[in-house]
This record gives structure tokens, sequence and C-alpha cells, in this order.
């Protein structure tokens, strides 16, 4: 775990939210700092003040009635495509960043699969720039940790850190080449950012559309196993312990994979890794359809259900929830991947992979926690402190002197999801038409509400 | 037949399976007349719709159509929209607007009939989709061996070779099981599709088909072939060498090939079938391609009688001799 002593600052992006309210009457759960109780919050300028019954508002501060609702510190998402530079049709910061509020989040950190890529200063401010003018919540970047995302030569990597990167990836693509991984860990050693790993053995996943189990054999789609990712994860952990690195491992989808990870980490070894709300809570059947339960929403070959790495089957799931629960996976992400209506208005094996999360995350998981898999507090921790600590950010907190950044929400409020409604430009979500038991009501970044759902 | 579209034969019935074969008996002897013309498709329009290269089931379901009085159109991949980078989407848009009674599609992509289907009103017929289905292979299989041998059910039916890839295979597992036959999948490691006879089991006992072990794996071919009624040779192709899944072919067809050796284990009579194209002296000899127990050729001719069986019956036909 990284020491929050030495969390990230970062200036710039986040001047813009400085409000000042009282929120009364809520149930407060900060994990961080073990709080859990009927009580107020004061923020004054954008940061926390005080935490406590009869906190004061500051005067002509607006006074939120929080009672029968749970009020927590602003979720944070390690893992955010928002698409801009290059795709502004799946997405745009200003998009993107809507969605994450109305989800609850309230720093995103932004994956590098732009195009261009992240991996030079230019871009860097441009995204820093463009989420101060047009973003709703705060916008952290990770830089590619290769030159264009290529694998083949590194990113100026502490030319990247200076420019405020919190962590390096070339998510959607995995660094298959050992050395060059190895060099990687070693050199973000100079920078303490993590490396985050996209552990996808392509040899093995050549034209792979979907897990590979009886549901791939049935639908004769080419297989995703498991073990593309383990042999990665295994890899990285041992160069994460030969070079003394941070490897973030992303999106784990397979059982095995903690394993890997649990035993790394017995060694002393820093891996930390994160979860989707899709692979705790969907599973391969889905991509069946109808075929495989008689109660499916969608039909069979529903695009919608192709991500990357693909929902696996119940066993994984289930050793998702108990990984977060036992600490071996420290957080939640949302992998939040939205995609134009072409991109997935087409053959299974022509579409593209990933679904818009960021509206749907905290639904997902209070269905894990309904379903008895994790406690409420857990499932805050790792939407809020737990991920803030894994790249260092000042966020996840309601300690006084933090931003004032809080996520109101009522975990009863039921509600079907209608993508026509997001804020995000992406609809693709195989949630479409699903019941949800959860619901953000409020989110408030820097003391200043940004998505309301009170009235 | 009440449904709109034949994708897979995994959501057909016994009974559906029966009222196809019982039409296909009727087509035949339409085939076996003098004027092979019967006019119950006149006035339709039916677009071939091939993604794919295809000799045999494009022809034969352009007969089929044609000896049916349907309008016939063909569209392939090349040469039309599609290489200017229409989607599929988009063509099946054009089909729709354009008034196709029915589809038939051959497509690479595993599912795309189903996108397809599920955009068109016309009803669409799945001529092969990737390594998924392909429907009326199945049912001519299904045919042939119940007019060869008189029935299906309790019959074991060894279906050897390349079966990761292999979309008759698929649906070929679904028809036989859902008859009652016993199938048992035969290949390397390399091309077997790991789950696929778990997959099957379980949605045969959805379907209430209750037939002990309905599909067994084996990479033995003589334990496949060991008291199997029918011995179905698949196509192995060069390609899959060059991808690491076989050493050589020359070892697939000595540890697997179908030679006359190897057959003599079948039970007597066991038919011989193969969906084509063939790689002679590979996956099956050709002593037996050609011998007294293959029914290859009849596949072929069954092929014609039981796409016109299929578009008749989606076309609102009733089953029997009426035609």
């Amino acid at each position: 775990m990284s020491n929050p002593n030495n969390a990230i600052r970062l200036a710039g992006a986040h001047g813009r939210f400085l409000g000042s309210l009282v929120i009364r009457g809520g149930r407060v759960i900060d994990p961080a700092q073990g709080i859990d109780a009927i009580t107020d919050i004061a923020i004054r300028d954008g940061f926390v003040e005080a935490v406590g019954v009869g906190a004061d508002a500051p005067p002509g501060a607006q006074v939120i009635d929080a009672r029968g609702l749970i009020v927590t510190p602003g979720f944070v998402d390690l893992h955010t495509h928002l698409r801009e530079p290059g795709f502004e049709y799946r997405e745009t910061i200003a998009t993107g960043t809507a969605a994450a509020a109305a989800g609850g989040f309230t720093t995103v950190c932004a994956m590098p699969n732009t195009e261009p890529a992240i991996d030079t200063t230019a871009v860097v401010d441009f995204i820093h720039d463009t989420a101060r003018r047009q973003g709703s919540v705060r916008v952290y970047v990770i830089g590619a940790i290769t030159r264009g995302r290529k694998g083949k030569a590194l990113a100026d990597l502490v030319e990247l850190a200076n420019a405020g990167v919190v962590a390096y990836s070339d998510d959607g693509d995995c660094v298959t080449d050992s050395a060059l991984m190895r060099n990687a860990l070693a050199y973000s050693r100079t920078t303490g950012r993590p490396v985050v790993q996209h552990a996808e053995d392509r040899a093995l996943t050549t034209g792979a559309q979907m897990h590979e189990g009886s549901v791939s054999a049935r639908l004769g789609l080419p297989g995703w196993p498991r073990a593309a990712e383990e042999v990665i994860v295994a890899r990285d952990c041992e160069l994460a312990a030969l070079t003394g690195a941070h490897l973030h491992v992303a999106h784990v989808s397979s059982a095995g994979t903690l394993d890997f990870i649990r035993r790394a980490r017995s060694r002393g070894v820093h891996v930390t890794a994160e979860v989707t709300p899709h692979h705790l809570t969907l599973t391969d059947a889905l991509v069946g359809g109808h075929w495989w339960s008689a109660t499916a929403s969608l039909p069979a070959y529903d695009t919608r259900t192709k991500v990357n790495p693909p929902l696996r089957e119940t066993p994984d799931s289930l050793a998702m929830a108990a990984g977060l629960r036992d600490g071996v996976i420290d957080c939640i992400a949302t992998d939040h991947a939205p995609h134009g209506i072409t991109d997935k208005h087409c053959e299974y094996q022509a579409a593209a992979s990933g679904i818009s999360n960021l509206e749907t995350a905290l639904g997902s998981v209070l269905a894990v926690v309904h379903a008895g898999g994790l406690t409420l507090v857990e499932a805050i921790a790792a939407l809020t402190i737990r991920p803030a600590r894994v790249f260092g950010l000042a966020a996840g907190s309601l300690l006084p002197g933090m931003a004032g950044d809080v996520t109101i929400l009522d975990p009863d409020r039921e509600w079907c999801v209608d993508p026509a409604q997001f804020r995000s430009k992406g609809r693709n979500t195989p949630l479409a038409g699903h019941l949800l038991r959860g619901q953000v009501i409020q989110t408030i970044v820097g003391g200043e509400v940004i998505c309301d759902r009170s009235a | 037949m009440r449904r709109k579209d034949v994708l897979d034969l995994d959501d057909f019935t016994a009974d559906e399976l029966r009222e196809v074969l019982e039409t296909t008996a009727a087509m035949k002897e339409v085939l076996a007349r003098p004027i092979r013309r019967v006019p119950p498709l006149r006035g339709k329009t039916i677009v071939n719709c091939f993604y794919e290269a295809s000799t045999r089931t494009r022809v034969s379901f352009e007969l089929a159509a044609k000896n049916l009085s349907a309008d016939v159109v063909n569209i392939t991949a090349s040469g039309s929209s599609v290489e200017k980078g229409e989607t599929l989407v988009d063509t099946t848009r054009t089909l729709q607007a354009l008034g196709a009674d029915m589809v038939i599609m051959r497509h690479g992509a595993s599912g795309a009939p189903y996108l397809v289907a599920r955009e068109l009103e016309a009803s669409v017929i799945n001529a092969g989709d990737g390594w998924h289905a392909h429907p009326t292979q199945a049912l001519l299989d299904l045919f042939t061996v119940q007019s060869r041998l008189g029935s299906i059910e309790g019959r074991r039916v060894a279906i050897i070779g390349d079966i990761l890839h292999s979309r008759v295979a698929r649906s070929a597992t679904w028809g036989f099981t859902t008859l009652g036959a016993q199938v048992v999948l035969c290949a390397p490691p390399t091309l077997l599709p790991i789950g696929f006879a778990d997959a099957v089991n379980t949605g045969l006992r959805a379907k209430g088909i209750v037939t002990a072990c309905p599909v067994t794996v084996t990479h033995d071919v003589d334990e496949a072939l060991r008291d199997a009624d029918v011995v179905m040779a698949l196509r192995v192709q060069r390609e899959r060498m060059d991808s690491g899944l076989l050493p050589s072919l020359r070892e697939y067809s000595r540890e697997w090939g179908i030679t006359r050796e190897r057959i003599a284990k079948a039970r007597f009579g066991a038919l011989v079938m193969h969906p084509g194209p063939m790689n002679e002296g590979v996956e099956i000899s050709p002593e037996v391609a050609y011998g007294p127990q293959s029914v290859i050729e009849a596949q072929v001719t069954n092929g014609v009688a039981v796409r016109m069986a299929v578009m008749y019956l989606l076309a609102g036909g009733r089953a029997g001799p009426a035609v």
C-alpha cells in the first residue's frame, strides 16, 4: 500500500470547485476515518471543514438535508476512458465527467488510449486544461507506458510524471515484451508512479471474443482463456519483485489471478489490483442470452456483453467479491468504456469491447452488497479511500482539510437502467432495462452540487 | 413450423425435426418427377446472401428455391456494396426495403445471422455462420441417416475431425441428440472446443431430452468408432498446421484419418458421411469416401430436398405429401 502521507496533490485541474455547504443528518460512512454515524459535514470554500453533529454552516451556505440517506466521500475511479482527444464521438471530457458525477464519482483517472495517445506533456496538458474548463469532476491523467502505446519503447516517464500523470498504463493493450515490462517497472521507481498492466497474453487470445468455456463453445466464438491473464500477472509479479516497483493489475477477471497476487504480496512485493463492477456481477452466461437463462434480458450474441477482459463464470465473480473482502483486490474501478452506436451495432466479432459503466457502477456494486457478498462499508471503502491510496491521490476521505467531495446515496432506491438518459455518450451497457437497487442522490465536488436527483 | 427463422437446431423440438424430415421426403418425390418445379413460393423473392465462399451450399439453396418457383437473387461479398464498406446492418436494411421475403445467409462471423434476423421482418435461414451453426447441413445429415438406417433414436454417431472450427459438428450434434441419438466427438485435444459437450448436455436437459450421455468426447479414434452406426469425418485444413494446432497433416491422417482398416471397427454397415469439401487422404481415405458405406453423394442430393422443405415450411407450408 502506498503511504497516504505521500499523497500527490496536483496543482491546476481542481481550482474551480470552491463552494460552501453543510450536509445534515445523513449516515456518514467514511472508512478512511472509521466513521459510520449519523452526523453532519461542513464544507467551506471547497474543503471539508468539520465532520460532527452540529458542524457549523458557513454563513449563507446551502444546507442539504440528508436524513435517511448515506453520505460518503466522493467516489474515485482509477480506470476511466474519456476518449478525448481522438474519439469524441464516443465520449468527451465534458460528457465523461458529467457521467462520472451522475454515478457519484468525483475523481476519475483518464486512460491514455486516446488518439494521439497520452505519451507527451502536450496531451497531458490538453486534458488537464480541458478538464479544468469543461469537466464536472476532478480529472487525473494516466500516461502511456510506451511511446504511442505500441509496446516497443518507453515513453518519457519522468517528463510525464512532471506533467502530472498519476500512473502509467498501455491499457487496451498488454505490455507483452518481458524485457520492456521489466524496464518500465524499474524506471518507474524514479517517479514512484505505479505501472498499470492490462494483463492479456495476446498469443493466447488471438481472435478471442469472450471467455473460453462452454458458452463460447456453444456459440462458436473464439475463447479468451483465464490463463491469458494469469500468465501475465504471474510474470509481472516476478518482475515487480525483481525491480521493487509498484505493479497495479487492471480489471482482474479470473479467480486464479488472485492466487498469484496473494502469493506476491505475502513476499512483500508491491502489487495492487482492481476489479470492475461487471466482473463482480455478470458472467459469460449473459453472452448466451436467452439460451442460457429463460429470464435473460438479452438475446444471444448481444454485443453489449462484449468486454475485455471478458465476463467469466460464477466462481470468478464470487472470488472477486471475496478478494475485495480480504484485501487481495484493493478497489473497484469502472473501466468505463463508452462506444458509439456503430461500434456495437454489428457482428459480435466486429464489435468494440467495453461497457459504459460510470452511471451504473454503484447499482452494480450494491447488488453485491444486497446479496451479502460485501458489507456496505467494504463497498464504500472500495470506491473511495482504497482506490485513492493505490494511486496516492488526495481524495476518498472526508478528513478536515481534504477536498469537499461528497456522494450522497440511497442504497435502496430502485431505478430502471435507461441508457437514453445517460450523461455519457456511451449507451453500451448490458444492464439496459435492468432494475438496479441503489442510486446516487447528490454528487458534490468541492462544495458544489454537480448532480442532483433529490427533487 | 411456427418460427420465423432457422438459425440453428438447438432450439428445435424433436417434433419440429420430424416435420422437416417428413416434408423432405415429399420434396424428394418432387425431385424424382420429370418436371421438378412446384409452385408454393411463386412470386416470393429469396436473397442468397453469401459473405463467404461456397459452391455447394449456395447452389443447393438456389436450386431449392427455383424448384419452389421463387425468384432468387444472389449477393456475394465481392462485387457488391460490401466491398465499399457497407456494414451488415446497412445491407440488412436494404434487403428489407427491397422487399426480400426470405434471406439465406452465409457469414464468417458466428452469430451474424442472429443480428440480421433481429433486424429483418423476412425469414432468415442460416447457411453457415463462423464456427457456430449450419442447420440445413445437419438436417440433410439427419435425413440421410434416417432414410438409410430407418431410424435415428438410439444410434451412435461418431463425428471425427476439426470439431473446434466446425459449424457442421455443432449443428449435427444438436440435431442427432435431439432425436435421441448419442454423439461422440473425436479430435486431437487442440481441435476440441472445451466445454461443448457440457453445453449440449445441459441444453438437452433443459429441452427435456433424457438420453443417457448424449454427447461424449474422446481423443481416441478407435474408441469413437466402436459400435458407431454413423461415422462423420470433418475437413481438416492445412492452415490448422500453420497456426500450431497440429504438427502435420501426415500425423493427423495416421492417428485420426478414417481408413478402411479403421472403419471396420465401427458397426457392420455403418454409414460414412462427410460434409465436403474433402481432403482425400487426410481425414478420409479415398477408398472409404467412395466405398460401399459412403453416403457422401446422397448427402449432396438430399441437401436440395431438405432446403426445399425448410423454405416451404418457413413460408407457411404444411408437412406431408400435399405439394
